[in-house]
């Protein structure tokens, strides 16, 4: 199952880092992701890979909200479909 | 990755208020139908609460994992009066009294379906519901009614039409705000799932999973885009963009009749204002060119947004039925609030606006002193628009007191 995690907030040092050693740390995989600066916000997009998961969806979210409010940007995780089914026909 | 897709989705949810207004489950109560009154309600509190289980667990889940919101949780039951009508008693209130014992204990926020069809006449059971509908509703917290008085096949019910008037100031002597838990339709659709105005069809499946999406914001912020543009573009624009907001209710549709393991039903899109800021239709008839809703043009405005939104939301989904298209609740719509209070909009702009919306007067205050006869006339008013341009038709006033 795929999910996508977005990281929104502002830029600092350590952002990614956090993110993806969290991640590495949930055991999901990330197949694909992107970063820019829009209009001096961070945003991040990562493509996961959570099938092999034991962990379950709301405790991974739970995980990843909580880191968010850590290092202050919002974190959000949502399962892929979600996206293909409103933008592909 | 497409990333571009994927902000423009966040954005449509986070700014633009996009949600799934509510997931109906459908259920028929032919199969509870007994001549003593206990023995019924036992039956109806049993099926809703044993087809309607898991719906709020479901509903919960799937906005946790997708990140949609699921505002309302609801649930539209065959109209009592049929259901009720073997019954030797006179009144009808422990009916809706066990509805909403149903609702509560399963977390669900409104049930719809104290109802009664009575388009061509009146058979025994819609003469006792309807006695019923005042006290049935100050009684309830969560249950809603709703009366068909007309339709273009069989016309206008005008006796029917006469009771509902004193109904509605019955019901506005107890609590004027129970008001807002009353529809009073013609041409009804079955397969409704918004509020207050839904029942369960007699044509209906046993049980069904309908749902309700809106989005004014999302139209509106599309809107922006295109400001000057010819009409075409415009509509184009809202034809796309109902689209898009069409396919997050078939897709949660799908998923939430899978899990519930329910036949899905339809997609109603509806747009449907809330008080909230940026969820409003007004703001939508605005940006499409009028200095303020009222102003000459706007019935123009709002058919041609109906008649967009309506071939949108067509193509986006196996089954599109309900309502679908443009809601004009007054006093829910911070738009219209804005033109009623700059003295921009008058009711008779209102009800010629109601020949091309998606339902009618709704959630319209009137005086308090407004007689009977008055709300009566109001109402006949609309029915004759309905029943005439083949169209749904209705109204829902509160004769505010006080």
């Amino acid at each position: 199952m795929k999910v996508i995690i977005t990281v929104i907030g502002n830029d600092k040092v350590g952002i990614v880092a956090a993110v993806s050693q969290k991640l590495a740390h949930l055991n999901i995989n990330i197949i694909d992701m992107s970063q820019t600066l829009m209009q001096g916000s961070f945003t991040m997009m990562l493509v996961g890979d959570i099938s092999d998961q034991t962990t379950s969806f709301s405790a991974i979210q739970e995980e990843l909200t909580k880191l968010g409010t850590q290092i202050d940007v919002t974190i959000r995780i949502q399962r892929q479909e979600l996206f293909d089914a409103i933008q592909k026909l | 990755m497409e990333t571009k897709q994927i902000r423009e989705t966040l954005q449509m949810i986070d700014e633009e208020h996009l949600d799934i207004r509510t997931i109906t489950m459908g259920i028929s109560l032919f199969d509870c139908i007994d001549s003593n009154v206990e023995k019924a309600c036992q039956r109806i509190y049993q099926k809703i609460t044993t087809k309607a289980h898991d719906l709020v667990k479901v509903a919960e889940d799937i906005q946790m994992e997708y990140g949609v919101p699921i505002v309302n949780k609801r649930i539209s039951v065959t109209p009592i009066a049929m259901i009720a009508a073997a019954v030797a008693t006179d009144n009808y209130v422990a009916y809706a009294k066990v509805l909403d014992k149903a609702a509560t204990d399963l977390g669900i926020d409104i049930i719809g379906g104290f109802s009664a069809l009575v388009q061509k006449g009146y058979q025994s059971g819609d003469r006792k519901l309807i006695a019923s509908i005042p006290e049935a509703l100050s009684e309830t917290n969560k249950v809603c009614s709703s009366v068909n008085i007309g339709s273009t096949r069989a016309g206008i019910n005008m006796n029917a039409v006469a009771q509902m008037g004193t109904i509605v100031k019955d019901i506005a002597a107890i609590d004027p705000l129970k008001c807002m838990n009353l529809v009073i339709f013609a041409n009804a659709v079955e397969d409704n799932p918004f509020m207050a105005g839904a029942f369960h069809g007699i044509g209906e499946a046993d049980c069904v999973i309908n749902m309700g999406i809106s989005g004014p914001g999302v139209v509106k912020r599309a809107l922006e885009q295109v400001k000057g543009q010819p009409f075409d573009i415009v509509s184009e624009t809202i034809k796309k963009t109902a689209f898009k907001v069409t396919r997050v209710g078939q897709f949660v549709g799908n998923i939430a009749a899978k899990r519930l393991n329910i036949p899905f039903g339809i997609v109603d899109l509806s747009l449907a204002p809330t008080p909230a800021a940026g969820d409003s239709v007004a703001e939508i008839l605005e940006e499409i060119g009028l200095e303020s809703v009222g102003a000459p043009g706007t019935t123009a405005a709002l058919a041609l947004l109906n008649d967009a939104v309506k071939k949108g939301g067509i193509m986006a989904c196996e089954h599109v039925g309900g309502l679908s298209g443009a809601f004009i609740p007054v006093s829910e719509d911070q738009g219209m609030i804005k033109a009623v209070q700059a003295g921009n909009l008058s009711l008779e702009k209102l009800e010629a606006m109601t020949a091309v919306c998606s339902v009618g007067l709704d959630m319209v205050a009137v005086p308090g002193d407004t007689t009977a006869a008055t709300i009566s006339g109001l109402l006949a008013d609309e029915a004759a628009i309905g029943m005439i341009n083949n169209k749904t038709t209705a109204i829902r006033v509160i004769p505010a007191t006080g």
